[in-house]
């Protein structure tokens, strides 16, 4: 067993992952290339959503890979921490619109 | 800041940056590559390009400055070598374009003479303009129209469309400075449509990554240029820092060598290897010493043959040697690749 859960090298790895199950691995990989192409969005859009997406999912790999995607098609820290504020503003979000059921279920069973 | 010649940096000895690529990083050697893509040994396809470098000095000291050049730097190419390039010139009329670069080569007091004889011999004249030279001094605020004079294509280098970045690379005030430089160009027509002048920019990552895709970035250049400062230009070269000289010693004091190394070997293109400029470019040193390219001349990596200086010209021997390869040549491979006119792919 390695000594890291997470471990920076193995990002590297990731095309590897079709060791193990390549026809599904090669059909993820052909989507996810597709999914960051040109499209209605633009590549460029399309990080800076990786990003944020990368900072809700806490995804040490992804935060690698769209921190550096992010700085390589020119948006500039502020612009990038203002999207993990984003991501941040979500997930707080989440967790305090779920206070609405539990004031459902307070006023439900007080008297 | 001073070059790392000037501050005696153990990085200053090409010998060392060499034994720094082979040694410091377990990457599959470069020729290695390119016999798993047919193109070993590389070879030239037709020469075309001379690329001069007329001097190691510059009024700027760029952290990413694979010439480590500066103020400091005093070597310059003589009139009579400039007089031995233009004899070559004139004999091989294949060598169409004629790529001006330094250094700061307008600091060379023979820069004028030099292309006012080339422009006799009606080639395509290329200068390599770092812009802040044009408002360095009074003699020469005039640039702009000496380049007209002579239908120069500029290619000046704005690492990006924000001060921040740029003066991050290229230091303090060099994006103010540019801006005014590049309205200057633009207020003669350059980089204006119809006008026939050519403004190019190049855009290098002002850290350890590579450049987005050249075309969307050209474009966002020239919608936020436009819109923020009333600038326009023609195309955006992307260029990939080469992993050697100050960039290089920005690499190993950052930590970052031996990520940016996998990463480059890791995006390995074999279209944008055999689109490589050393095919068609051949690179002259201050001095007359003919290389690959303008990284193997500041390499200390000359020309393989007899031909290895302007002197000695041999075109049948240059057009069919073997061309000179280390690791810092994946820097040219990777991805949509990298050249001096931008990506290859």
């Amino acid at each position: 067993m390695s000594n890291h859960y997470y471990n920076a090298p193995d990002l590297a790895k990731f095309g590897n992952i079709g060791e193990f199950k390549k026809d599904v691995a090669d059909k993820f990989f052909a989507w996810y290339g597709e999914v960051f192409n040109e499209g209605e969005l633009s590549a460029r859009e399309k990080s800076i959503i990786a990003l944020a997406v990368a900072h809700a999912v806490q995804c040490p790999y992804c935060i690698d890979a769209y921190s550096t995607d992010a700085v390589e098609k020119g948006y500039s820290p502020a612009q990038m921490m203002e999207a993990v504020h984003v991501a941040a503003a979500i997930r707080g979000g989440a967790s305090l619109v779920h206070g609405v059921q539990m004031m459902n279920k307070v006023k439900e069973i007080s008297m | 800041m001073k070059s790392l010649k000037a501050m005696q940096h153990a990085l200053a000895d090409a010998g060392y940056q060499i034994d720094v690529l082979e040694h410091q990083a377990s990457l599959t050697p470069f020729d290695e590559k390119l016999k798993e893509s047919g193109l070993f040994p590389l070879q030239p396809n037709q020469l075309e390009i001379f690329q001069i470098n007329i001097g190691k000095m510059c009024n700027q000291t760029c952290k990413h400055c694979h010439v480590d050049a500066g103020p400091d730097r005093k070597e310059i190419m003589t009139r009579n070598t400039m007089q031995l390039c233009i004899n070559i010139l004139a004999m091989h009329p294949q060598f169409t374009s004629v790529d001006l670069t330094g250094g700061a080569p307008e600091m060379n007091p023979d820069f004028r003479w030099f292309v006012e004889e080339i422009s006799k011999l009606s080639r395509h004249i290329m200068v390599r303009c770092n812009l802040t030279i044009i408002l360095a001094n009074k003699k020469y605020h005039d640039l702009p129209e000496f380049y007209k004079q002579h239908n120069i294509e500029v290619i000046s280098s704005l690492p990006f469309y924000s001060k921040d970045r740029t003066d991050k690379q290229r230091g303090e005030g060099v994006f103010e400075d540019s801006i005014t430089a590049l309205k200057m160009l633009n207020t003669i027509g350059y980089g204006k449509d119809g006008s026939g002048l050519k403004l190019n920019l190049v855009y290098n990552p002002s850290g350890a990554f590579l450049p987005a895709n050249q075309s969307i970035l050209e474009k966002e250049f020239k919608q936020t240029l436009k819109k923020d400062f009333d600038i326009e230009f023609n195309n955006l070269f992307t260029i990939t820092n080469m992993p050697i000289s100050r960039f290089l010693d920005y690499l190993l004091v950052s930590g970052n060598y031996e990520s940016y190394m996998n990463k480059l070997v890791q995006s390995y293109n074999p279209v944008a290897a055999s689109n490589v400029m050393c095919r068609s470019t051949l690179s002259i040193g201050w001095d007359g010493a003919l290389y690959d390219c303008d990284f193997n001349q500041m390499l200390d990596l000359p020309v393989n043959g007899n031909s290895k200086h302007i002197r000695d010209f041999n075109l049948t021997e240059l057009q069919n040697r073997n061309i000179v390869i280390n690791q810092h040549c994946y820097g040219c491979t990777a991805g949509s690749g990298s050249s001096c006119g931008g990506a290859v792919v």
